[in-house]
């Protein structure tokens, strides 16, 4: 065997799994999704080529209501990750050193280990009615009955805004952590107040973090089912939810994965406009 | 803002106040689950009845212990052979992928990595229904065009596995490559110099070198899996694995047993991310 068939079959070798695991397990069942979302049912087995589930989304108010409400939410917990994770990655990154600097890091990680039921289980304990801040607010005086503080949207945004925290925080602390501390001493030298530092060098220097931050926070958070459905129950819908019902409720596959493919063009159009924003590439940002 | 220039004391002080907050809010939630494990009533809340083991031990059919209950033990041990079959084949492909991008050299290698990284951008309900929908397709063709029945495509443990393999394949891939990519290619040439083949030298000098990474992902697939809901809710057949029959308990209210397993959950999860931690820095 010459070196040339060599290095061929070896090629070959490695592509084959990946192609396999590429193919049959991703790119197939998406076409298929889509192939499924353009049929609607005429009779029992009887399927015709249209676009009347697309066309039953944007008529029925509650589909695209529920859209609406998921995407604009996920905006909303998207910003408030921003905005509360920034000091706390900006803390670590620079204002502490050494040993301090990776506990604090580790200590960071460390709930993001635990399985998402266990943190919302967690703040279903805290938060209902019968819950530990119910029981402190009468203890203390300041509630004279159970007060029940699950199943609406700022508790909803709470657990949002909980999950998706690591993710914003790595991303930035290791940006952070390549700003050199001399061009912030060299912006208050030349004059500028903190403000004008943290607007001029610092933020522009972690906005690569920032848009890997928003990009994978928005996407985990459009694509979150536990957190919702236990936290918001009845009063909280989210897409997801709506997509379940429709495959395993209602068994409308057809009407799923209308609204499967609705999502997946959100979710995508997002990373898409982050990435052409922040001229980034895919490969760049999650690799 | 940084150390070496003087701050108000009460921006400092703020400073510190919040990101004191901060650590609360994120360690609030897991403390008070382990606490109420121990809580001797029959819920997860106030008041508080005394310290017990009873959610861990207890056989009494009114207030059974996570030790005594059949059937989450089952699902614990569902959750345990997926797990096991997803990081077997999640590190294999993830070795393979990585050799493939950090080795080789083809045409439209760039747009196939891309295509490599997009499980990481579909949410996991989709790649669920995606795949549901695919095998069901595939299912019901077979079975009419050959007339067998192919249990597996419907909804079940089988098609859990492929579900998570779909997405952690990816992740794998990217930790194997990273170490790769900081692999010394003229040690593979040197051995092959001092008459080794192609194989022997990256089977004794390159897989030793990836030895932490290939653990570490094995650690990370393995948790992973255990702990994935969104994909695996789509795809679940008769055996639940134990997200979802966590998930089932909860929304039924639950008894301070679900706080035990939490708790268990917790301590071997926690335990197998600080391994991670530490075998990938070592040595590098």
């Amino acid at each position: 065997m010459n070196i040339q068939t060599a290095s061929r079959l070896s090629l070959l070798l490695l592509l084959a799994p990946f192609a396999l695991w590429l193919v049959v397990l991703i790119v197939l069942p998406h076409v298929d999704m889509f192939l499924v979302s353009l049929q609607e049912k005429i009779a029992p087995r009887v399927y015709e080529l249209s676009t009347a589930n697309y066309a039953e989304f944007f008529t029925e108010p509650l589909y695209w209501r529920t859209f609406s409400r998921t995407a604009i939410m996920s905006i909303m917990a998207t910003t408030l990750t921003l905005l509360i994770g920034f000091p706390i990655a900006y803390y670590i990154a620079k204002m502490m050193r050494g040993r301090m600097k990776s506990l604090l890091f580790l200590l960071c990680l460390i709930p993001f280990w635990v399985s998402e039921l266990v943190r919302t289980f967690g703040w279903m304990i805290l938060l209902r009615e019968s819950g530990v801040f119910s029981n402190l607010l009468q203890w203390t005086g300041m509630a004279s009955g159970p007060v029940e503080m699950l199943y609406n949207d700022a508790t909803v945004m709470v657990g949002l805004v909980y999950t998706s925290m690591l993710f914003m925080v790595v991303p930035l602390v290791s940006t952070l952590d390549s700003l050199d501390d001399s061009l912030v001493e060299a912006g208050y030298d030349l004059g500028g107040n903190a403000f004008a530092v943290l607007r001029q060098i610092i933020i522009p220097h972690a906005m690569p973090g920032i848009i890997s931050g928003c990009i994978v926070v928005f996407m985990l958070t459009l694509g979150n089912y536990l957190t919702p459905v236990l936290l918001g129950g009845k009063n909280s819908l989210w897409f997801t939810e709506m997509i379940y019902t429709q495959f395993i409720t209602r068994f409308n596959w057809e009407l799923g994965a209308a609204f499967g493919f609705l999502l997946l063009g959100l979710s995508s159009l997002i990373v898409w406009s982050g990435l052409k924003l922040s001229r980034q590439t895919l490969t760049n940002t999650m690799g | 803002m940084i150390p070496s220039i003087p701050q108000p004391r009460s921006f400092r002080v703020a400073y510190h106040v919040y990101v004191g907050i901060f650590f609360v809010y994120l360690m609030l939630p897991l403390i008070v689950v382990g606490v109420f494990a121990f809580n001797d009533s029959m819920f997860p809340s106030l008041p508080w009845g005394g310290f017990t083991l009873d959610w861990f031990m207890n056989d009494n059919p009114k207030r059974v212990g996570l030790f005594q209950d059949k059937r989450l033990l089952s699902s614990i041990g569902t959750s345990f052979y997926v797990a096991c079959w997803v990081t077997v084949l999640s590190v294999l492909v993830g070795l393979s992928n990585a050799f493939l991008f950090e080795r080789q050299n083809f045409p439209f290698k760039n747009v196939l990595y891309m295509f490599m990284l997009l499980p990481l951008i579909i949410p996991g309900v989709i790649l669920g229904i995606s795949i549901l929908m695919f095998s069901s397709t595939l299912a019901n063709w077979i079975e009419l065009n050959l007339g067998l029945d192919f249990e597996f495509l419907r909804p079940s443990t089988f098609l859990v596995v492929m579900g998570q393999f779909s997405f952690i394949a990816t992740i794998t891939t990217l930790i194997i490559a990273a170490r790769l990519r900081k692999f010394d290619l003229t040690l593979e040439e040197a051995a092959q110099n001092l008459g080794a083949s192609k194989l022997t030298a990256v089977w004794t000098i390159t897989i030793p070198f990836l030895k932490p990474a290939l653990v570490g992902s094995m650690i990370v697939s393995f948790l992973m899996s255990f702990e994935n809901f969104n994909t695996t809710l789509m795809l679940v057949g008769s055996d639940q694995p134990l997200t979802i029959a966590m998930y089932g308990r909860l929304r039924e209210g639950s008894t301070p047993e679900l706080n035990a397993l939490a708790l268990l959950l917790m301590a071997v999860s926690g335990t197998m991310a600080l391994m991670s931690v530490f075998v990938q820095r070592d040595k590098t």
